[in-house]
């Protein structure tokens, strides 16, 4: 019950917006996050945004994935 | 975003050589609980589980899934609606009405005349029921952790906004931190870690569990639901051990902040207020659960249902599974009389139960591909 995706928000208006995934488009309600905009990837559960993802966090875990990578 | 470089082979192998150099260097089995059903569902669907377990990490399930804490009496009262209320639908998540009480559920009552039960997927949908229905009454069970609770708490404040007569809730709305509290004070089960919830936390933030190092000198980490993720998380308990400290860390800093997201916490706060509560397992924990300030929208109020504690199934060891005290094949109805197609009990039913996830992954092995 706690399953949430990051999913691609494409269109806001007022508090709800559309997200895709694999070309299917949802409706998301985006009342319980501050600020998302158009392309953020949002988490989302329930119907609802609980989070924006943070890029540049997302960002530094992958690359220490990938730095891994290389020095094995 | 490559989120699939969290799921892939390479970089889980090359984490599993990190756990291995910790492991060495600690010289003995490290017990962490992972709180979360999804996490359980992480570590077994993957068959990551079972190789830490050979290296020397045991996982154990926490009561981190709301349908298997979630008392008798909350069930019996949404019966309760079923069975005796006219014109009258109760909505909830499809989980929460198949748990069985008396060999029934939720779904196989008969209900009163003109009443149903309807499955819903988002707590928005309880809103829009009662809207389309405005001849009927609409009952809300409504259950969760501080990842749902949020969303519920908006429908609540939506239906105030909408002066709506014809919507209430029946509500059991838990939070995580107190059990923990409760699982270290009894003693019952040695741990050596914590992992936290990643979505729990994404609205709580990691400050709420700073007690647990602070009193209990335990470490601990928020991890996300990657099987990365997941192994980020074990190995910062681990690094932790190592250095001798003990700390809140956040390994899923991409989705939680310190602070949790403040604006959820509001509307969540602007619905409930903070009380004991009952929770399965463990009996009542004090200021464990919230209840709607409103009390106007509360059905067990409204319509004189009582929430009254019960034994749960005499044999069904759900209450010692989500307290991590037992594993689900310990239950001498694990995978005998008790299975997904027969529930007995609701660790057997949820997607985040222990037992539903022993049952279908118990024999997964990691193959690397999550
Ligand atoms: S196996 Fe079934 S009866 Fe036993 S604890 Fe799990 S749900 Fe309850």
């Amino acid at each position: 019950m706690c399953l949430a995706v990051p999913l691609k928000l494409v269109e806001i208006e007022g508090y709800e917006g559309i997200v895709e995934m694999g070309g299917i488009k949802r409706r998301v309600n985006l009342s319980l996050v501050e600020n998302p905009q158009r392309g953020d990837f949002v988490l989302v559960h329930a119907g609802f945004a609980i989070a924006v993802i943070n890029r540049e966090e997302a960002e530094k875990t992958l690359s220490l994935i990938r730095e891994m990578e290389q020095h094995s | 975003m490559e989120f699939s470089l969290l799921r892939q082979k390479k970089s889980v192998e090359l984490l599993l050589q990190k756990v291995d150099s910790l492991l060495e260097s600690i010289g003995r089995e490290v017990r962490i609980m992972e709180v979360c059903g999804t996490h359980t569902m992480t570590a077994y669907r993957s068959g990551l589980g079972h190789v830490l377990r050979k290296k020397g990490v045991r996982l154990i399930s926490g009561p981190g899934c709301p349908v298997c804490i979630t008392p008798e009496g909350v069930l019996l009262a949404a019966a309760k609606v079923v069975e005796e209320m006219e014109n009258t639908i109760l909505v909830s998540f499809g989980d929460m009405l198949r748990v069985p009480v008396d060999g029934k559920s939720l779904l196989t009552l008969v209900p009163a005349q003109n009443s149903s039960v309807k499955v819903i997927y988002a707590p928005e949908e309880a809103l829009k029921t009662a809207e389309l229905n405005p001849d009927r009454r609409v009952v809300f069970l409504a259950t969760g952790f501080e990842t749902t609770i949020p969303s519920i708490a908006w429908v609540v404040l939506e239906a105030q906004r909408k002066n709506m007569k014809n919507l209430f809730f029946i509500t059991s709305l838990r939070l995580v931190p107190p059990p923990l509290r409760a699982i270290l004070c009894s003693g019952d089960v040695n741990l050596d870690g914590f992992i936290y919830p990643g979505h729990v936390s994404v609205i709580i933030g990691s400050r709420p569990y700073e007690f647990i190092p602070e009193e209990f000198g335990v470490p601990g980490a928020v991890a996300g639901f990657e099987p990365v993720d997941l192994l980020l998380g074990v190995i910062s308990v681990l690094q932790q051990i190592c250095a001798g400290e003990a700390k809140v860390d956040i390994v899923y800093t991409r989705a939680v902040q310190p602070e949790g997201n403040p604006a959820a916490r509001k509307i969540m706060d602007t619905a409930f207020e903070c009380a004991d509560a009952e929770w399965r397992g463990f009996g009542v924990i004090p200021r464990s659960g919230l209840v709607l300030r409103n009390k106007v929208l509360d059905a067990s109020r409204e319509f004189g249902l009582e929430l009254s504690s019960r034994k749960a199934h005499e044999a069904c060891r759900c209450g010692d599974v989500v307290k991590g005290s037992i594993e689900p094949e310990e239950c001498p109805l694990f995978a005998r009389t008790c299975a997904p197609e027969s529930p007995q009990g609701p660790c057997m039913v949820s997607v985040e139960g222990s037992c539903l996830i022993h049952y279908k992954y118990g024999s997964v092995r990691w193959t690397g591909s999550a």
